[in-house]
Formats: structure tokens, C-alpha cells, sequence
């Protein structure tokens, strides 16, 4: 199949047409033919994708599988995967279903919230696959419209200041990324990511209103892309989005947001930052890595005391994706490795943590920490699978938290030692908060009558969690799966950034004497 | 020579003609009961028209020494011009009629606006851009007062008038100076003498001046006072009307006249343009939030909007004009759709147009609830949507001009322009129950408005029907 990055990308939006034009009413049936309809087109994306994978060379650090087609205004339709890609993109395929699954008790507006979730699916793969800057932004912002409508029509109760919140947000740093992105295409005159990795942006010193600018243009548009990036990530301090989003957002909603939204800012700096600006990238390497180091330890601490699950895991992710920043601006294997390995194994784990919060607030309909209590003698088999969700996201050895952390903290220690002792506190704290809300909501003693009657896991959600234990364990134990795939594609970015640098040492020497 | 020069403006002659003989058949006759006839009619021969312009234009023509030239950039801006007043008239005859609104005089004094608005776009000269511009504002007066036992909307009207006419005061001084300094009023001459020598301080009074004048009819800030008032007074298809044609003829006149008159002092005007650009985009998008009313936040939306095209225009270059002919063409389609749902909305006969009305619209009609959200979100740009490729093109025009310190104010303003946009579907979709909702009444024109318009908003990202090329055309005639 020559174009199956296309024909993954499209099959949930023609899933998303035809429930849009043939499924009619909104009685039991038809909410039950869409979310057949949804979980179908999810699953044979999810198979279909697997192509994708079986036959992508890891040992090629180019882009595969490319597909090319003229557009308007002079851009380019172009998709394509590589190394740091294609993990993501199997992520995102791999989790939709059982988000679909996780939704299966959604009564309100079925149809509508089916649809939104397939064209969210389309236009995150289209993210991670497209190679045109334009194509790459249409993606890229278009999702806020699904994710916007999914927070505010099936959200909790405060989700119209949330979803509000997610779009302006998340729009003011897009909009930002799009006029440095406009002003790429001015001064390479092409939007081909490809050609664009491979064009010098001037890194020439200047200054504007006064304020001299280390590396400039780059160090400019490294700024701009900075801002779209952190937000989505999100980094300390412009995380504040993040808490409100996931606590609104239907449990499905939490899922993707967590899983696969988070990682587009990752992916952005690994696709862009990186390999377009280099020196940009090297003057405020310092500063990235301080504000991952808050990060991790700073919402680590807001997260110990929040009284509300979802809040508290939502405060974990932003810990978390602070060790992905650090080994990314690390700069070297083992930081970026254990970057990309970390992201691809909060998906998992974060996925997994929500669904467990979706279980019992099915059940309960409260996030509070302090309804719940006693859990395992009524539910051992969930007790079971949030103890071990709840390690790894502790970072115990044997699940794959653990090797994304550890990848990072050393990747991170070549670069700045002390950055990564602050952040390898955060380490301590993630198992302070995560075990403390694990013993607050399932141990002790069961005696709040209302969860007398609480019914331990159905078979559905069971089947939701299994391919998400079976893929941390996994990826705990066998780490190659990931890095082997990655690995050389790694490499090459890695090289190509030590010799721009190297290129423009004299900017950074300038740098250093001012 | 005369017959050469009167095939060239036949078309204006066309539409005159038949506009005055319209009006002296009507009153003859059955005055008010012709109406109908009328709408189809005028609809009619301005989309022939449109199409005879499109196909049959060719080359650089220019008539009556130059006071008058049909060139690529002016058949295309006519082509816009008289589609967009077409679509607005048929959209409004089922509400002019109900409301007892649907005189005669609707139908023909919009197209002796549509007439002006050629003019406009053709001018070759300071006179026949006058011209033009008073034909086409002495009609506009007399459609906002149209409904004349209305305080409202015969004060849209006065107001309209009385501010009119200061700006034509304005850019009448403004054309005096620049025939004092210069000797002609004539274009080609113009720029002669501005190319020759530096341009002297008189010169750049008159400048000022015609640029102030035509500001206002663009309703750029600080010359926009007028807008929400008009806009909120006027009945509503007459504000459909206020917000597309006329804007497009003012845009496409104020390009005209700073590139075929201005054009080699681009550095002279340009700052003040940039400085409209600006001004026009943040009010815009600020004054839009606390707007209860949707026709006052479709006033302010225009104002930003003219904000974002005055972008293209600032650049300078023929980049930017194209990018600001397809601003225009997207901008005048997203307004036409959004004009056809505000028709629609009523309730017990009456027109409303409280934005709480549309709670939970989602709801009741599904079909249209999702045409509106596909509109704002294409109003605030944001992709996939065409909304966002026509802010992409001046953008581009803007950095590549070197004018990124504009475009970055204006991404910012976009971000706050976005909020209202968003409220209007916040409404439809998270709203609360409304205990007293609204009823859309759907014609078949103004179904096949919103929903062609937005499905055009999704469909332009794939095809274009070759308003591109025209546009790249028109601004390469402009600007050489």
C-alpha cells in the first residue's frame, strides 16, 4: 500500500461521515450502531497501522513511506513517518479504541460525541505524520475543535470556563508558532519539513527595541514554536489549562488529552526545535531545563494536596512531562531516548490511571478523594490493576515508568547536574502522592455506607485495561521495543544538531560574554 | 472614440439603465406589488452580469481619458461586488415581505449602489472615485432609513448620513490638496509627479485626508463610530448588505488609489495603514466581548476583519494585494452565510437577535447548529477552516513586507477575537436550557446560503473554483 499513512489518517473521518450522514435518531439502537460504528473504525485503524509499523526500517533515519500531492496556495500535501514519529502514531491508534470503549455508557448525544472523538483521531495522526509546516499547523490546531466541544458539551460541572480555557489558551500559543512558521516559509520559501530541517535559519545576533537577542531569528522562532509547545505540553507555568481541562473533561476526553494530546508539544520540540533551531535551541537550553526542574518538583508538591483525583493525576502528567522537556534539551541519546520512551509510556500509564478514576466515578459520580476508602474488599480486581498503574507511575523498576525516568535523569546528570538532583526529587514526591492517594481511596476500612454496594470491574472494563497492563509490563521488561525503533533515528538528530552547533560557535561564544 | 469608451463601461450602463427604468415602471404601475419581481430581476441581471464580467473581460481597457480603466483587479473586485449584493437580495426578500419591508426602491437603490461600488472599483480618476463613492453612499443612506417608522433605524440612517458626509468633506479636502500640489486629478498623473520628485508636505496633507475618508467607509478605527450603530439599526438584510459589497468596493478603491496614485510612496502611507490595520483589529476584537447583540458583534467582527485585509494592503506589495482580494472573497462569503442564520432567527414572527436566544440550539436543529459553529470558527481562523488560510495569505504578505511586529498584534488580536466567536457556539451547544427558544424560519435562499457557504468554508481548503488565480491576476494588473 503506497499511501497508508493517508488511509490510517482517513479512516476515522469517513467512519465520522458516515455516521454523520446515514445514523439517524437518537434511540437505543442508533446509539449502539454508533458506537459500533466508532470502535470498528478505531480498531481497523489500530490494525491497519500495524502496516505502518511491520514495514518501517528503523536502521533508515529519513522519512518513510512518504506521500506527496500539490495544494493550494503553493503548499504541499505530505505525510510521512520516521523513527521519532511512528511510535506515536502507532500510540495513538493503539489507545483510541479503548477510549471508545471506556465511553460505551455515554447516553448523551452519542452520535455527535462519537463523531468528535473519530475526527480527533484523524487529526492527531494527521500531526504526527505531516511533513508540511502548514499541513502540520492545520492539523495541529484544528484538534482544539473536537477536544473543545468534547470538554464543553460532556464535561463536568464547571466545563464551559474549562473548555474555554483549553481553546484560548492553547490558541494564543498556536497563533505565535504560526507567524514564526510564516516567517520560515518567508525566508527558506518552502513549508517542506523535510527541506526546512536541512535550511540554516540565521542565528546572527541582534537587537530589537533594545533588548539584544542572543542567536537571533532563531533563538526568535525558537520562542514562538516555544509557545505553542509548552503550553500543549504543558510545562510549569503555563500548565494551569491542564487541571481544569482534565477534571472536566468526560473520562474518554481525560484519556486522549493525557495519552496523546500532551505528547504533540514533545513531538513538536523533537520536529521542529531541535533540528530547524539548533543554536535557538542552545541559548535557552538553560532555562528549559530549570523550568523542567520546577516543574517536576513544584506541581509534584500541588499535587500532593489535591482532593480531587482527577486533579491529582492531572498534576502527575505535568510532573511527568517535565522529565520529557529535561531529556529532550539534554541533547544526547540517552536524554531524548528516554524522552520519547517517557511519553510513550505515559500514554499507557496515564491512560490507564484515568480509566481507573472513570471506573469508580461511574460508579460513584464524585472525584473526591475523601467519598471513596476501602475499595479492595469490595473491588479486588481493580485494586489490583490501579496498584500497578499506581507504580508505574511511581517509576517502580519493571514497568516502563520506570525506564523513562531513569533515561532522563541520565541523560539530564551529562548536561546539568544540578537540574537533574532537583528533579530526580520529584522521583520521591510522585511516590508520596500516588501512594498516598492509592491507600486513601482503596485501603483502610470500608465504612462509608453508599460504597457498600460498589460492583468490582465488568468484563468490559476489564478487557479495556488488559492491552494497557500487557504494554507496561512489556515495555518495562523489554525497553528494546521502543529504543530500537527510535534509536537510530535519534542518532541522526543528535548529529545534526552537535554540527550546526559546532557551525555556529561563535554566536554561542558571544553568548556566553554577554 | 466615445463608442469605444461606453463598451467598456457597458455593463455599468446595464445595470443603470435598468435601474431607472425599473424605478419609473414600478411607480407607473404597481408600485410595491412588483417588488418581488423586482428582487428576482435585479438578482438576476447583476449574476449575468457578474458572469458577462468574468468571461468576457480582457487586457487593461481604460475609457474616458483615463478616468475610468476595467482591468483584471477591477473585474474581479466587480465580480465580488455584484455576487455578493445578488446573494444579499434574494436572501432578503422573505423578510422584507413579512415585515412589510419590501418596497420598490429596495431592490433598484441597491443596485444603483452595486453601480457606484463599479464605479469605485474602476476609477482612474479622484472625480470618477468620487463619484462612484457618492452614488453608491447616497443609496446606502436611504436603505439603512428604510424602515422609516423605526427610531432606530431611521436614526441608523441620519447617523450614517451625517458621518458620511463629513468623511466625503474630508477626502473631497484631501483630493483638492492633492490636485493643487500635483496639477491633475488624474491617477496616471499623480504618480508622474510623485514618482519625479519628493513628495511635498501639501501633497501628504491630501494623502492623509483621502486616506481618512476612505477609512471611514472601510470602517477602519478611528473612523468606525458609525458601524454598530448602522449595523444594529438598519433591518437586517440591509446590514448583510452594509457588510459585504461595500466593503469590498471601499477595499478594493482604497487599493487602487494608494497603489495607482500612491505607488511609489509606499513608506509614506504604509505607516498610517499599518497604524488603521492595528487599531481596526484590537477594537475589533475587544469591543466585539461585551456585544450582547449578534448584529452590534457582527459590526465589530467587520471592523477586525477590515483589520486583517488592511494587512495586505499595508504590505505594499502584489503579494499583499492578492492576499487582500481573498481576504475579501472569504470574508464576504463567511458574512453571508452568518447574515442568512441571523435572518432566520426569530420568534413569534419577530426578529431577534440576542445571542442568549441561541441556547442550546444544538439541540433543536442540528444541521444548521453545526453550519454556524463551521462559520465562527472559520471568522475567528482557525484551521481547518478557509477563514484561516485567508489570515494565512496576508500574514505571509505581511513578514515577507517585514512587517512582523503587525502580524504579531494581529495573531494576538485573533487569539481575543476568538472568544466571542466561541461564545456564539458556547451558546448553541453548552448553553443552558432556554425556557423561551428561538424558531429558525428557513427559506430555501437562505438554507442554500449558510449551508453553501459553509460547506464552501470546508471545501475551499481542496478547491478554490479558480478564485486564486484570479486574485493573483487581479493584483498583478495592480500593482507593477
Amino acid at each position: 500500500m503506497d499511501n497508508i499513512l493517508s488511509i490510517v489518517t482517513f479512516i476515522p473521518a469517513v467512519a465520522a461521515a458516515i455516521l454523520a450522514l446515514f445514523l439517524h435518531g437518537d434511540d437505543d439502537a442508533a446509539q449502539r450502531n454508533a458506537k459500533w460504528v466508532a470502535l470498528v473504525a478505531t480498531t481497523v485503524t489500530f490494525l491497519v497501522s500495524i502496516g505502518i509499523y511491520t514495514g518501517f526500517d528503523p536502521s533508515n533515519t529519513g522519512f518513510q513511506m512518504v506521500e506527496e500531492g500539490e495544494w493550494l496556495l503553493g503548499l504541499k500535501y505530505k505525510m510521512g513517518v520516521d523513527g521519532i514519529s511512528v511510535l506515536f502514531v502507532l500510540l495513538t491508534t493503539f489507545i483510541m479504541p479503548l477510549t471508545i470503549l471506556a465511553s460505551w455508557n455515554v447516553t448523551d448525544r452519542v452520535k455527535e460525541y462519537m463523531i468528535a472523538f473519530l475526527l480527533l483521531e484523524t487529526l492527531m495522526l494527521g500531526v504526527f505524520m505531516a511533513l508540511d509546516l502548514v499541513l502540520f499547523y492545520l492539523f495541529f490546531e484544528a484538534g482544539l475543535i473536537p477536544m473543545f466541544l468534547i470538554i464543553g458539551i460532556w464535561g463536568g460541572a464547571n466545563r464551559i470556563y474549562a473548555s474555554f480555557k483549553f481553546f484560548l489558551y492553547t490558541f494564543l500559543g498556536s497563533v505565535l508558532m504560526l507567524v514564526a512558521m510564516v516567517a520560515m516559509y518567508a525566508d527558506a520559501g518552502t513549508t517542506d519539513i523535510e527541506a526546512l530541517m536541512s535550511h540554516q535559519f540565521s542565528s546572527e545576533s541582534f537587537s530589537v527595541l533594545g533588548v539584544y537577542i542572543v542567536g537571533g531569528m532563531q533563538t526568535l522562532m525558537f520562542l514562538a514554536f516555544f509557545a505553542s509547545f509548552a503550553v500543549k505540553m504543558p510545562m510549569w507555568p503555563v500548565h494551569t489549562w491542564l487541571p481544569d481541562a482534565h477534571v472536566q473533561a468526560p473520562t474518554a476526553g481525560s484519556v486522549v488529552l493525557a495519552a496523546i494530546l500532551l505528547k504533540m508539544g514533545g513531538y513538536g520540540f523533537l520536529r521542529f526545535s531541535l533540528p530547524m533551531f539548533p543554536v535557538g535551541s542552545a541559548v535557552m537550553t538553560d532555562l528549559v531545563l530549570w523550568m523542567s526542574a520546577i516543574a517536576v518538583v513544584y506541581t509534584s508538591l500541588v499535587a500532593l494536596v489535591q482532593e480531587d483525583m482527577k486533579k491529582l493525576i492531572a498534576y502527575s502528567s505535568v510532573a511527568h512531562m517535565g522529565f520529557v522537556t529535561m531529556g529532550i534539551f539534554a541533547a544526547n541519546q540517552q536524554g531524548i531516548d528516554g524522552a520519547i520512551f517517557q511519553m510513550i509510556s505515559h500514554g499507557f500509564i496515564s491512560a490507564a490511571l484515568f480509566l481507573c478514576v472513570g471506573v469508580i466515578y461511574d460508579r460513584m459520580h464524585t472525584r473526591d478523594i475523601d467519598a471513596y476508602g476501602g475499595l479492595v474488599i469490595r473491588m479486588p480486581a481493580y485494586a489490583l490493576v490501579f496498584m500497578l498503574f499506581t507504580m508505574a507511575n511511581v517509576g517502580l523498576p519493571g514497568t516502563s515508568g520506570f525506564i523513562g525516568e531513569f533515561l532522563t535523569l541520565m541523560g539530564a546528570f551529562q548536561v546539568n547536574t544540578w537540574v537533574t538532583a532537583v528533579a530526580a526529587t520529584g522521583v520521591i514526591f510522585s511516590a508520596g502522592y500516588a501512594l498516598w492517594l492509592y491507600r486513601r481511596v482503596v485501603f483502610g476500612d470500608l465504612i462509608k455506607e453508599s460504597l457498600k454496594a460498589m460492583t468490582d470491574m465488568s468484563s468490559r472494563e476489564r478487557l479495556i485495561f488488559a492491552p494497557l497492563i500487557v504494554m507496561t509490563i512489556l515495555l518495562g521488561v523489554y525497553p528494546s521495543l521502543v529504543t530500537d525503533v527510535i534509536g537510530d533515528s535519534t542518532a541522526a538528530l543528535i548529529s545534526n544538531y552537535d554540527t550546526a552547533l559546532a557551525a555556529a560557535e561563535a554566536v554561542i561564544q558571544t553568548a556566553a560574554s554577554h | 472614440m466615445i463608442q469605444a469608451d461606453l463598451t467598456i463601461i457597458l455593463p455599468e450602463i446595464v445595470l443603470a439603465v435598468y435601474a431607472m427604468a425599473a424605478l419609473i415602471g414600478a411607480v407607473y404601475t404597481t408600485k410595491d406589488g412588483l417588488a418581488p419581481v423586482l428582487i428576482w430581476a435585479t438578482s438576476g441581471l447583476m449574476a449575468l452580469l457578474a458572469i458577462w464580467i468574468a468571461t468576457n473581460g480582457d487586457g487593461t481597457n481604460v475609457a474616458f481619458n483615463g478616468m475610468f480603466v476595467d482591468d483584471g483587479f477591477s473585474r474581479f473586485a466587480k465580480v465580488a461586488i455584484l455576487l455578493s449584493a445578488a446573494a444579499v437580495l434574494l436572501m432578503s426578500q422573505d423578510y422584507m415581505s413579512r415585515r412589510g419591508l419590501l418596497r420598490f426602491e429596495y431592490p433598484l437603490l441597491v443596485a444603483l449602489a452595486a453601480v457606484g461600488m463599479m464605479m469605485m472599483v474602476s476609477a482612474g480618476d479622484l472625480m470618477s472615485l468620487y463619484m462612484g463613492l457618492e452614488l453608491q453612499s447616497l443609496a446606502l443612506y436611504v436603505v439603512a432609513a428604510l424602515r422609516r417608522d423605526s427610531a432606530k433605524s431611521t436614526e441608523a440612517g441620519l447617523k450614517y448620513f451625517v458621518l458620511g458626509a463629513l468623511s466625503s468633506g474630508l477626502l473631497l479636502y484631501g483630493a483638492s490638496l492633492v490636485y493643487g500640489f500635483t496639477g491633475t486629478t488624474l491617477f496616471s498623473g499623480i504618480i508622474q509627479t510623485v514618482h519625479h520628485g519628493d513628495v511635498s508636505v501639501g501633497l501628504l496633507f491630501g494623502l492623509i485626508f483621502l486616506i481618512s475618508g476612505l477609512a471611514f467607509k472601510v470602517s477602519a478605527v478611528p473612523f468606525h463610530m458609525w458601524t454598530p450603530d448602522v449595523y444594529e439599526g438598519s433591518p437586517t438584510p440591509i446590514t448583510a448588505f452594509f457588510a459585504t459589497a461595500p466593503k469590498v468596493a471601499a477595499m478594493a478603491l482604497f487599493a487602487r488609489l494608494l497603489h495607482d496614485a500612491f505607488g511609489g510612496v509606499i513608506k509614506d502611507w504604509q505607516q498610517v495603514i499599518v497604524l488603521l490595520s492595528v487599531l481596526s483589529m484590537l477594537l475589533g476584537a475587544v469591543a466585539a466581548i461585551g456585544q450582547r447583540d449578534i448584529k452590534r458583534l457582527m459590526a465589530f467582527s467587520s471592523i477586525a476583519h477590515m483589520g486583517y485585509a488592511l494587512i495586505g494592503l499595508a504590505a505594499g506589495t502584489e503579494m499583499g494585494v492578492k492576499a487582500m482580494l481573498m481576504y475579501l472573497a472569504i470574508y464576504v462569503t463567511m458574512n453571508i452565510g452568518t447574515f442568512a442564520f441571523i435572518l432566520m432567527m426569530e420568534r413569534d414572527g419577530k426578529p431577534v437577535t440576542d445571542i442568549d436566544a441561541l441556547r442550546q440550539y444544538s439541540k433543536r436543529d442540528p444541521g444548521k447548529a453545526l453550519a454556524v459553529l463551521i462559520l465562527m470558527f472559520s471568522l475567528a481562523g482557525v484551521p481547518p477552516m478557509l477563514g484561516f488560510f485567508a489570515k494565512f495569505g496576508v500574514w505571509q504578505a505581511g513578514v515577507s513586507a517585514g512587517l512582523t511586529g503587525l502580524v504579531i498584534v494581529s495573531a494576538i488580536a485573533s487569539v481575543i477575537g476568538a472568544f466571542y466567536y466561541l461564545r456564539i457556539v458556547f451558546y448553541m451547544y453548552f448553553g443552558e436550557e432556554n425556557e423561551d427558544p428561538i424558531e429558525t424560519r428557513s427559506t430555501p435562499v437562505l438554507w442554500v446560503a449558510l449551508m453553501g457557504s459553509a460547506a464552501l468554508m470546508l471545501v475551499g481548503i481542496f478547491y478554490q473554483f479558480g478564485v486564486e488565480g484570479a486574485a493573483a491576476a487581479a493584483a498583478a494588473t495592480l500593482v507593477n
